[in-house]
């Protein structure tokens, strides 16, 4: 009797976990759910302490900034504020505020009033200013803030009445709007920040974030989904969606498959290349912008015989770039010659590149008096969206180089150590890139060829110092004209050209594939998504 | 018998001390840590590097950070998370269930076919069937889990449609964790719960196949012999001549001696268990403790990664320490040896 128990008990266990796939009836889902296949996991939901994409998309659904990148564009839009007024001098920034905008409840937090100036105070008081009680909750690392030196540039903030915010800055810096768009500076409730800390639990601003945003924050299954509800209440109306969802998986084949099968609507980052295969499927569409990035060479101007600007131009004329897009690239990417991409306004679209001409390589090397070259190829260790693979794209470039008498060899480091080491200036020929935070030409350009940076240790790592160049910069940095500023980063291009301290490679195209279903959704070239405007048809 | 019980469990305590040394050094011999994996490009200014670790107690010498380590562990302290500034044993204990009911169906799945599979290669040994199974057992020992887990995902998700491709539940479904099993907290939910149920089973189906395959192969082939090691032992011919059935000689009086060592490799098995969970579920993002660890690496995230293998290592330690006692009840040479 025993045994026989035992096996009925056997028996059923196994149906349990054996039952073959029976056809289940999902409750048939009266509400829209949108259901997009995230990369990984977020480290909270709080964008002012993460770094990643990974992160910051986590939170964009909750939050809103004083000022937002338009949808698809990086064109600075009113957010919180509804309007913005700049003194004359540049230095003073006056906020105009939303009224009537209400923040997201919780079950440990409902909100008793509307947002305000307050919220906007505390938000920045937490990252700049040490002695906030929140300074230091959840690690204290406010990485982007610092990144954007908004510790030097902030002056003040006060609070003018309760829908008016005056930031005084230390300097003019018209790069200041777009860099509070960008995630870090969204704003958080300070009510919900002095209740959680009264609580004893600081950590949960964090965690279970509360902002104004289109989409209320529901709950985080670590490791496998976050789940959203639209805000009924949204200042901007609400979402056409009732429900977003994101589903994490690390791998993009696995993505592509839940994507396939109609598992997820939206898959984030797509193998370059099954970029193909999901075009072609009937059910999908991949819609795709250039990004805002770049990959390059870059030569190291303090070491022979890269000083020599006739060798930097042979070697620009040594690579066959579309050779690399095709490969690389698999065709999505398209050659660079300036070190911006096209989609930032600023671009200088008259500059002709240096052509494919391994003939003329040699003579200018023949010029410039050098008969042979022995040099280093760094190559990028880790896969980015600019560069796909950095080892492979090292080897095609060392078999272009060998066509022109130089010879190479490829060295690669861990991550961290391979731009440390690139930034002391330890290389000759080094692959490296860069994905614009801001949309601002000042973003690449200052920060990757200015004087300032090309310090030992700073970013601009072909350690190219050109005073002209950084003169120009420095100049489009304070004027708000853009006309103006066009016209001065154009001249800097000009130079840049002329000297090419870079190979500039290639701007990859962010390709974001869907189902057919998807509406409304823009490719942001910042990569942000955005699900307000996004709805879903059957 | 309590000597030899005292004889298995002082061996446990170096085993775990080692385990806690290795599991605090490798990682930092990993190059880079964690504020430099996360700067991006952009690099981060040696100060304000110096800073982070400094605020992090990452930036003392290695011997008082161990010594520090241990003493924490002593007290049941496993640390902060440096990612997500959660307690290390809280996010463990959130991601196990979900790590334990998969390693639960594989062993099973694992253990019900690979039994009746040996005992029948060994039952027709030499015959077409015994060639088979050890072929494809062979081959299952050899398949590498990343592969075997895509070619699944593909033929029988993206191409017949059949099974979910990875996840524990369908989106479509959300309730509340209570056990953290979803196939019994899917049961306790209040919409729909046998819709649930079902949607939580066929997400099971290919890992636990992918997990439990390497497990299956290495029962089976173990029963095989040592089913034919008893099989040519005296008392079973003698019961043969005593005219018993076949199956009662093969069930009854083979099997059970066959099965000793068998279920000491069963308990072996926990740790390839453990290990290829770490693998499969980073393939269908299965959001258990070895998606967890992986990240954890990535991240440098020392005391996630410390404390995870820690605890994985004690779950290890223990099982088999369950299996060398469960052997010694049932081979009572092994205790009177001693």
């Amino acid at each position: 009797m025993k045994r026989q128990l035992l096996g009925v008990a056997a028996t059923a266990v196994l149906a349990m976990c054996f039952a073959t796939t029976a056809q289940f009836n999902a409750a048939e889902a009266k509400e829209k759910t949108l259901k997009y296949c995230s990369e990984g996991s977020p480290e909270n939901f709080n964008p002012q302490i993460n770094t990643t994409g990974t992160s910051f998309d986590a939170a964009q659904p909750v939050f809103n900034g004083l000022v937002e990148f338009e949808p698809g564009t990086t064109k600075v839009i009113p957010g919180l504020a509804e309007k913005w007024d700049i003194a004359e001098d540049g230095k003073t920034y006056t906020f105009h505020l939303r009224k009537n905008v209400k923040f997201h409840s919780n079950k440990s937090f409902k909100p008793t009033r509307d947002f305000n100036a307050d919220d906007v105070i505390a938000t920045f008081n937490r990252m700049w200013k040490q002695d906030d009680p929140y300074y230091k909750v959840s690690g204290g690392a406010y990485d982007y803030f610092n990144d954007m030196d908004m510790p030097d540039l902030l002056k003040s903030i006060d609070k003018v009445d309760d829908y008016t915010v005056k930031f005084v800055l230390n300097e003019a810096n018209v790069t200041f709007l777009p860099d509070i768009a960008m995630n870090f500076a969204q704003i958080h409730s300070k009510e919900y920040m002095d209740a959680m800390m009264k609580a004893g639990t600081p950590e949960k601003v964090d965690q279970d974030p509360i902002g104004t945003g289109p989409f209320s924050f529901v709950v985080y299954q670590k490791d496998a989904q976050i789940r959203y509800k639209a805000f009924k209440d949204y200042w901007g109306g609400k979402p056409k969606i009732d429900n977003l969802v994101f589903l994490i998986s690390t791998d993009p084949a696995v993505r592509k498959a839940k994507l396939e099968t109609g598992e997820c609507d939206i898959m984030s980052y797509p193998n370059a290349t099954d970029i193909k295969s999901l075009q072609a499927n009937p059910k999908l569409q991949v819609l795709q912008q250039p990004g805002l990035n770049i990959a390059y060479l870059a030569m190291n101007v303090e070491k022979k015989p890269f000083d020599d600007v006739r060798v930097r131009k042979a070697i620009n004329m040594a690579i066959d770039k579309k050779a690399l897009i095709d490969a690389i690239y698999q065709g999505q990417g398209e050659p660079a010659k300036n070190p911006i991409p096209p989609t930032i306004w600023a671009y200088d679209n008259d500059i002709q590149p240096y052509p494919y001409d391994p003939e003329k390589a040699k003579e200018l090397l023949k010029e410039a008096g050098v008969t042979s070259i022995d040099s280093d190829l760094w190559a990028m260790p880790v896969q980015r969206p600019y560069n796909p693979d950095g080892k492979r794209m090292a080897e095609m470039m060392q078999a272009d180089l060998a066509k022109i008498g130089v010879t190479t060899h490829i060295v690669s480091y861990e991550w961290g150590e391979y731009r440390k080491r690139m930034q002391n200036g330890d290389h000759q020929m080094a692959q490296f890139g860069w994905t614009g935070d801001n949309g601002d030409p000042d973003n690449f350009m200052f920060v990757l060829l200015g004087c300032d940076a090309a310090r030992q240790g700073g970013q601009n790592v072909a350690k190219w110092c050109n005073k002209d160049f950084t003169d120009l910069l420095v100049k489009a940095r304070v004027n708000s004209d853009i006309k103006q500023r066009k016209e001065l980063y154009d001249k800097a291009q000009v130079i840049f050209h002329d000297e090419v301290p870079w190979v500039p490679i290639a701007h990859s195209v962010v390709s974001v594939p869907m189902s057919k279903k998807v509406t409304g959704f823009k490719v942001h070239p910042l990569g942000i998504m955005f699900f307000t405007h996004v709805d879903k048809i059957d | 018998m309590l000597r030899f019980l005292l004889t298995r469990v002082s061996l446990v305590i170096p085993t775990f001390l080692g385990i806690v040394f290795l599991a605090f050094m490798l990682i930092r011999l990993v190059p880079g840590d964690p504020i430099e994996v996360r700067v991006g490009e952009r690099g981060i200014a040696p100060a304000r590097h110096a800073q982070l670790l400094h605020d992090m107690g990452l930036d003392r010498p290695l011997y008082v950070q161990f010594f520090d380590y241990v003493g924490q562990v002593m007290h049941g302290d496993l640390g902060i998370s440096l990612v997500t500034h959660n307690p290390v044993l809280s996010e463990f204990l959130t991601l196990f269930p979900a790590t334990l009911e998969l390693a639960f169906c594989a062993m099973l799945f694992a253990v019900v076919i690979g039994l009746p599979a040996g005992i029948l290669a060994a039952t027709k040994r030499g015959s077409t069937v015994d060639h088979v199974v050890m072929g494809v057992s062979l081959t299952g020992y050899s398949m590498p889990i990343f592969w075997w887990g895509l070619l699944l995902i593909l033929t029988f998700s993206v191409d017949l449609g059949w099974t979910p491709v990875n996840g524990r539940l369908s989106a479509d479904y959300y309730f509340d964790p209570v056990t953290g099993f979803m196939t019994i907290d899917s049961l306790l939910s209040e919409d729909d719960p046998m819709g649930a149920f079902l949607s939580s089973l066929s997400h099971l189906i290919l890992p636990t196949i992918v997990l439990g395959t390497i497990p299956l192969a290495v029962i089976a082939r173990m029963t095989r012999s040592s089913m034919l090691e008893v099989l040519g032992e005296d008392y079973i011919r003698t019961a043969r001549a005593k005219g018993l059935s076949a199956f009662r000689v093969i069930n009854i009086h083979a099997l059970r001696n066959a099965l000793i060592p068998v279920v000491t490799v069963i308990g072996l098995q926990v740790g390839t268990l453990m290990g290829g969970a770490i693998l499969t579920e980073n393939v269908f993002s299965w959001p258990g403790v070895g998606h967890w660890l992986v990240q954890s690496i990535y991240r440098r995230d020392y005391p996630a990664l410390q404390g995870g293998i820690l605890l994985i290592a004690t779950i290890v330690i223990i099982v088999n320490l369950l299996v060398d006692l469960t052997y010694g009840l049932l081979n009572p040479r092994i205790r009177y040896k001693r």
